[in-house]
């Protein structure tokens, strides 16, 4: 019995811990600051994929290599998602902050655009993307420095766009026609790539006969405790948190006391993004690692950080060991197990095990979900206020 | 103000210009791509300039992508072959390629586009049977043609369907009756949700019942579903000593199951996974670590003895790289378009109702050894079981001494019990009593 509590004491956290690490940046991107990101799984696939490179790279050198290669995976994978994350902020979203139906199609778009990427990068369309990024700008710049920009830009723009495509386009192609099919092929493809975990990382300790902890799971509960550890620190104890923070409760009065405000916004979303990346290295440890590994999770991140209540990270945490703990009793009949087996409960056991397989436990889950939202809508832990608009 | 209006422009111009590049550079991977014209070169195409249109109907994006493309590489792969051979009736053939994104209703609408406006002669695809399903009604009311190359559940027999890929008497049956044998009578079954491993199940579980062993447990896990710990919690409770896992799982659940069944310090002695829906394809992307010593039941393994089969694998890899592999679904896939043709050729025709009746009893040495199409428009094929080896290859354990006839309509499951499919004679039809 007890053996059993334990065991699904620490399923249910270990469950709950994955739901955690996804939602963390979205609770800062979303929770924080208000935007609605569908990219989100998308930055987390980016930083799947930068474990897969840094374990390839690991794999070639051999020797210790592959046993620690992810100690270096995992602060890539925040930097390459962090950085994509501030180039989406720049380029995109900071356009459309206070437009949450804009923000959700734009950012649903970058998100399509990021898998198509991954589907089909090769080298030819690097060399076509960065030569047109490199016409385009540089002769634009050139264009602006050297002649009267106002007065031409009306017939030039579109002109110039047309041609650096059209010189993109074929050199792109001639690569493409000309290189060696190892050259040109896509550099990942449409298809799940393996990723396999250190040695150290497999298998579990065992303690008892029914007990057995995954190297894995407990890798990411601890993983997962670091990263709160880190963004609790970061929010509460540093400058920039305290600048973050009083941007999020006012934005109007914080940019009049000299807070850089668009600095903050790009700092949140990219420390957001950051954590992203830090889940999608985790979750390679369990799971594929594939294009569509972004939509796998961007769900249930949503779920349990709208569950949380906006705008607190405390809410996450509960809300997602909540989740996790359900799910797991409700996912594996433990309930149906625990009711003592009389006439009288034999109703509720019942039900209990129709709904124990893991599609049907998910049906239930998210019909408690919508039930607690009717009773709490702004979820665990509302924001107070008078600047809470609800 | 100006400089702000100016990088407002730029996002504009940039994002369409980004947009349309990967829109060009998507078109230009999946429209219409005639395979031969380089390579055909025969007089009789060149002069009437006409070519056999064929469609090929499978999801090049999604979840099911990881599987499906391979399928698609193996078709054109046959494609190509017969055009460089001369085509079929002295035409060479012309491949439409649709999309169907993993998305059942898309396939639907993407198999009337191709029959009504692209007006091809056959259609090659399909992987998942509930893609199967949302396409038959079309193919049915339009009284069209489909391939379907991959294993299924059974309990159909369309006249407008032929099927290469194994029946459950081809696979699921042999599978566990060698189980039964060799492994445990306790089996837990897991499967995505869906109506192949659905069917699967109820088959296994008949089968069990008729045979002696028990099914401990099932469960179903949504396509993408990543979070297995549940399951892995009930199959240890359900054989706290060890016994079968029968795995119908498809896609992405399948690494996390294995590397998470690893995990649980789960091994392939104590538990032995038979899946049917993992080949050398999968082995590749979810890790041999994970898999050596679990089990595959397919009709064809890459590891098969045939002449044949060291000459595909050969031009396979000659044509799609060293490192690629082959496996039971792109076999199947690669012998039904050379099936096809032996049809055509023999009905002297591309009109359907001809190409139908011309294709029962078409024979082919095919990379798995002899197959042939019976009138109840499934292949006899030869039945094998094999253990993943560290190279990620499969070690064949077992295998049938030749082909398996294949019965569409399963006999363990009460419903259909002596009930079989011929569509040579119109008497009987998709589904009559024997």
């Amino acid at each position: 019995m007890l053996e059993g509590l334990i065991g699904g004491l620490f399923n249910g956290i270990s469950i709950g811990a994955v739901l955690l690490i996804v939602a963390l940046g979205l609770a800062i991107v979303f929770g924080l600051m208000g935007v609605i990101n569908l990219a989100h799984g998308e930055l987390m696939m980016f930083g799947a994929y930068t474990t897969f490179v840094v374990q390839n790279v690991a794999k070639s050198m051999g020797g210790i290599a592959p046993e620690i290669y992810v100690f270096a995976a995992l602060p890539l994978a925040f930097v390459v998602s962090a950085l994509l994350g501030l180039l989406l902020e720049r380029t995109v979203i900071r356009y459309l902050y206070g437009r949450p139906l804009e923000t959700l199609l734009a950012t649903w778009g970058v998100s399509l655009i990021l898998i198509q990427l991954i589907r089909s990068i090769s080298w030819p369309m690097v060399i076509g993307l960065v030569i047109f990024a490199t016409l385009f700008l540089i002769g634009r710049w050139a264009l602006t420095r050297y002649t009267d920009w106002d007065r031409i830009s009306q017939w030039a723009n579109p002109i110039f766009l047309g041609l650096s495509v059209a010189i993109a386009a074929v050199v792109s192609f001639l690569v493409q026609s000309s290189g060696s099919s190892q050259f040109v092929r896509p550099w990942f493809g449409a298809q799940n790539v393996d990723v396999t975990p250190p040695s150290w990382l497999r298998g579990g300790v065992a303690i008892g006969s029914a007990l057995q902890f995954p190297y894995a799971r407990l890798f990411i509960i601890v993983l997962t405790i670091l990263c709160l550890v880190a963004v609790y620190w970061f929010l509460n104890g540093t400058a920039w948190g305290l600048r973050i923070r009083s941007v999020t409760q006012n934005r109007g009065m914080s940019a009049c006391l000299g807070i850089p405000t668009e600095r903050v916004d790009a700092l949140t979303f990219a420390l957001g993004s950051g954590l992203a990346g830090i889940a999608g290295f985790a979750v390679t440890l369990l799971g594929s690692v594939g294009p569509n590994l972004g939509g796998n999770y961007i769900v249930d991140a949503f779920m349990v950080v709208v569950v949380g209540g906006v705008g607190k990270l405390v809410g996450s945490i509960v809300a997602a060991l909540v989740i996790g703990i359900v799910t797991y009793l409700v996912g594996s009949g433990t309930i149906a197990l625990i009711l003592p087996p009389t006439a009288f409960f034999q109703p509720a056991i019942d039900f209990f095990n129709f709904f124990a397989t893991t599609s049907m436990a998910k049906v239930m889950v998210f019909a408690l979900i919508i039930a607690f939202l009717q009773v709490r809508p702004a979820g665990l832990f509302p924001p107070k206020g008078r600047s809470v608009e609800l | 103000m100006v400089t702000r209006f100016n990088r407002r422009k730029f996002l504009v111009y940039g994002s369409a210009t980004l947009g349309t590049s990967m829109l060009l550079k998507a078109c230009g991977g999946t429209t219409t791509t005639d395979t031969g014209e380089a390579d055909g070169g025969t007089e009789t195409a060149a002069a009437d300039g006409e070519t056999i249109k064929v469609g090929i109907l499978h999801s090049l994006s999604g979840t099911m992508a990881i599987s499906e493309t391979t399928v698609v590489d193996a078709e054109m792969l046959a494609i190509k072959e017969i055009n460089a051979a001369g085509g079929v009736l002295g035409k060479q053939i012309e491949a439409v390629t649709e999309d169907g994104a993993s998305d059942w209703p898309t396939f639907a609408e993407k198999a009337e586009k191709l029959i009504d406006q692209d007006q091809v002669a056959v259609v090659f695809g399909c992987w998942t049977s509930a893609s199967r399903k949302a396409v038959l009604p079309v193919f049915e009311s339009k009284n069209h043609m489909l391939w379907y190359p991959v294993q299924y559940e059974g309990q159909e027999c369309s006249q407008n369907i032929f099927y290469t890929g194994a029946a459950p008497n081809q696979q699921i049956e042999p599978a566990v009756d060698w189980l039964l044998e060799n492994k445990s009578k306790d089996f837990f079954l897991v499967g995505s949700d869906y109506v192949f491993p659905r069917t699967a199940n109820t088959i296994i579980k008949e089968q069990l019942a008729a045979k002696g062993g028990n099914t401990v447990g099932e469960d179903y896990l949504p396509l993408g579903n990543t979070e297995v710990t549940p399951i892995i919690t009930k199959i240890k409770a359900a054989l706290p000593d060890g016994g079968v896992i029968f795995n119908s799982l498809n896609g992405d659940s399948n690494v996390a199951f294995f590397k998470q069944l690893q995990g649980a310090g789960m091994g392939p002695d104590q538990y032995p996974v038979m899946s049917v829906s993992v080949a050398e394809e999968e082995v590749r992307q979810i890790g041999t670590e994970f898999l050596t010593g679990h089990l595959a039941s397919w009709n064809y393994f890459q590891t098969v003895e045939t002449p044949e089969n060291e000459k595909w694998v050969a031009d396979f890899k000659a044509e799609f790289g060293d490192d690629r592999v082959t496996n039971d679904p792109m076999e199947a896939a690669y012998i039904m378009v050379y099936l096809w043709k032996q049809a055509v050729e023999a009905a002297g025709t591309t009109d359907i109702p001809e190409v139908r009746t011309a294709a029962y009893g078409q024979e082919m040495a095919a990379p798995e050894g002899p197959v042939t199409m019976n009138p109840n428009h499934h292949l006899s094929k030869t039945v094998r079981i094999g253990e993943v080896m560290d190279d990620g290859m499969f070690n064949i354990l077992w295998e049938t001494d030749g082909p398996i006839d294949p019965e569409p309509w399963n006999q363990f499951v009460p419903d259909t019990i002596g009930f079989a499919c011929d569509w040579s004679d119109p008497a009987k039809g998709g589904k009559f009593e024997i």
